[in-house]
């Protein structure tokens, strides 16, 4: 691993958005190490989808600092540079492209040359295949490989989507509520395979499953109205008396 | 695996009997004897050409919105530029055989009371240069509107009413006499192109033949295109655009660059198209003309190449017989098939044909093998 700036991946800094006027993130602060897995959790309309949307880009924060491996600020760029950079993003509600089939989902994730005219004379070396035979194993779609990717089931998508992830080779992971529609089992088996991902890359998990949370068994922060309300192992945070009247409802 | 094939038939169908246009119209209209069944007359072949460079604007139209999602309601502008650059460089071959015997002014300028030829014109009386400008003038437009549209992410139905935005415009500065473009009376009168006289039926042969190989060309560049994966990227922005920026793909390049090719193709059958029907007018810059395309690949099957052709072919075809037999209906007639094609084929004829093969032959495997071939129970 290069020598960081910093030793967190990724900074967050007093960051507030708002629109007209309702503040989905309020000064909200978080660090993040290298190859730390943390799972994020909160209420609805806590802000953990517009925190996912600073990091990558998609929205820009009226404040604050968010830094990726200490230099790169990330409020000056736009998805495309962040995800270059080694930020990769798995939606709430799984988004692969569903004309394409499996195998070809894996390709144009792949870590590669993303310009025009790059795709347009690329030759696919014998590596490159090696590379997503290796990740159809890794999540489990070897056989439907050659299967559109519209006609996976929800659970197969999802993994599917985590792969691409993988394909990209980034540095951090966001991960927007994997377990979402999945059966115990299916959600048992993510909660591995985040846990095996995790060794090598730093993973930032949203989830409202507690069982998945339990199951991941990682620092957990508790986002609330924009902020964090909590920091810690699962059972500290949900013992905080704050999150209990938060989730209960006052 | 299955696609890959199933696009290689398609290729070999289309090339075939392409080719087989290009050997037949010529042979059944020079060899077959007047008056026998086979004889096509001197009138339908410049006929058959127009729809051939209809063919390739359809194919252009389809390389963006079937493969890329971009709906443009202004490829007649790319077309009639295309057209424009064409008939510019058949007006400098007229010389002093027009009307006013000018050696070097067209007709409309020495009655406009021009002195001098406009500095645009410059070139325009040597072919490959008026061919370079086919491709330069659609191509630098398209680049430089979609630029600013594609940068700016205007997508969907706002692109689509900004294309229709710039056709108009154009076909309203074409309108003007200060254009030095003909005004509304455009560029026609054509003598000679290379030397041969356009009128000559030998001529419009060899038109025909090249805006075959044209169409075969644009096929085959369409084809190699989507093939590659620069072609899975843009169906990738298509269905799912957001998703193809977090994956760190610069989509409004992407855009750009399949718009210009798109612009480009358009051009070339525009040019194509100018010396067989003897004009080029602003009313080629019409929006219903852009609209009309879209009807055409919708008709085909939109997203399959072939169906474009196949659709331009079918509607101009029936266009042609509608507004002889019954003039007065053929724009309901239109409407009418896009209204059907919409709801009860919304793949259009290639695509319902593609289902009804696939399901045949999924019946005819199951039939031949009695264990389920794929994991259907999943």
């Amino acid at each position: 691993m290069t020598a960081p700036i910093t030793p967190t991946l990724l900074y967050l800094d007093n960051v507030t958005v708002s629109f007209d006027g309702f503040r989905a993130l309020n000064a909200l602060s978080l660090a993040i190490d290298h190859a730390e897995m943390r799972a994020i959790i909160g209420p609805n309309g806590a802000g953990k989808t517009t925190m996912m949307d600073v990091i990558t880009g998609k929205t820009q924060p009226n404040e604050g600092t968010a830094l990726f491996e200490g230099s790169h600020d990330l409020t000056a760029l736009d998805e495309t540079a962040i995800a270059e950079l080694g930020i990769g993003r798995k939606f709430q509600t799984p988004t692969v492209f569903e004309m394409h089939t499996v195998e070809d989902n894996l390709l144009l994730a792949l870590k590669n040359k993303r310009g025009p005219l790059a795709t347009l004379l690329s030759r696919r070396p014998a590596r490159e295949q090696e590379r997503i035979d290796a990740l159809l194993e890794r999540v489990r779609l070897t056989v439907q490989r050659h299967r559109r990717a519209g006609e996976l089931s929800h659970g197969q998508k999802q993994w599917l989507e985590i792969g691409m992830l993988l394909a990209q080779e980034p540095k951090l992971l966001l991960i927007d509520e994997p377990a979402a529609g999945m059966t115990d089992q299916e959600t048992a088996d993510t909660a591995d395979l985040l846990r095996d991902i995790a060794r090598s890359k730093a993973v930032i998990v949203v989830e409202h499953d507690m069982t998945f949370v339990r199951d991941l068994g990682v620092k957990v922060t508790c986002l609330h109205e924009g902020s964090v309300l909590a920091e810690g192992s699962l059972d500290a945070v949900s013992a905080n008396e704050r999150v209990v009247e938060v989730y209960l409802g006052r | 695996m299955r696609t890959q094939s199933l696009f290689d038939r398609q290729t070999t169908v289309v090339l075939s009997l392409l080719a087989a246009a290009a050997i037949l119209v010529p042979a059944m209209n020079g060899l077959a004897l007047p008056g026998s069944a086979l004889h096509l007359s001197d009138h339908l072949v410049p006929l058959l050409g127009k729809y051939v460079c209809f063919a390739l604007l359809a194919l252009s139209v389809d390389l963006i919105w079937g493969f890329c999602g971009i709906l443009s309601l202004g490829h007649g502008a790319f077309f009639a530029l295309g057209g424009y650059a064409m008939g510019m460089y058949l007006m400098r071959q007229i010389g002093a055989r027009g009307v006013y015997s000018d050696p070097v002014l067209p007709d409309f300028m020495v009655f406009l009371n021009w002195k001098e030829l406009p500095w645009f014109w410059y070139g325009f009386d040597w072919l490959p240069f008026a061919a370079l400008m086919v491709l330069l003038v659609p191509g630098t437009l398209a680049f430089v509107f979609g630029w600013f549209a594609f940068r700016s992410r205007v997508t969907g139905v706002y692109f689509s009413i900004i294309t229709q935005a710039m056709t108009f415009a154009l076909m309203l500065a074409f309108f003007r006499n200060d254009m030095g473009l003909g005004g509304n009376n455009g560029l026609t009168d054509f003598k000679e192109i290379l030397g041969f006289p356009v009128q000559a039926g030998s001529t419009r042969i060899a038109l025909f033949v090249l805006s075959v190989l044209a169409l075969a060309g644009g096929y085959l560049l369409c084809r190699w295109v989507v093939g590659s994966t620069f072609g899975k990227v843009l169906v990738a922005v298509r269905d799912a655009e957001s998703r193809t920026r977090f994956l760190g793909y610069r989509v409004e390049h992407y855009k750009l660059a399949v718009f210009t090719l798109s612009a480009m193709l358009a051009g070339v059958a525009g040019a194509l198209y100018v010396p067989q029907v003897g004009i080029i007018n602003p009313s080629e810059f019409a929006p219903a003309n852009s609209i009309e395309v879209v009807i055409w690949v919708a008709v085909g099957g939109r997203g399959t190449l072939a169906g474009a052709i196949l659709g331009a072919l079918l509607v101009n075809a029936g266009k042609t017989w509608f507004t002889a037999a019954l003039p007065e209906f053929w724009l309901f007639a239109l409407g009418g098939l896009f209204v059907f094609v919409t709801l009860f084929m919304p793949r259009g004829i290639l695509g319902a044909a593609n289902d009804l093969w696939e399901r045949s032959s999924q019946k005819l495997r199951a039939r031949r093998s009695p264990q389920p071939v794929t994991q259907a129970a999943e």
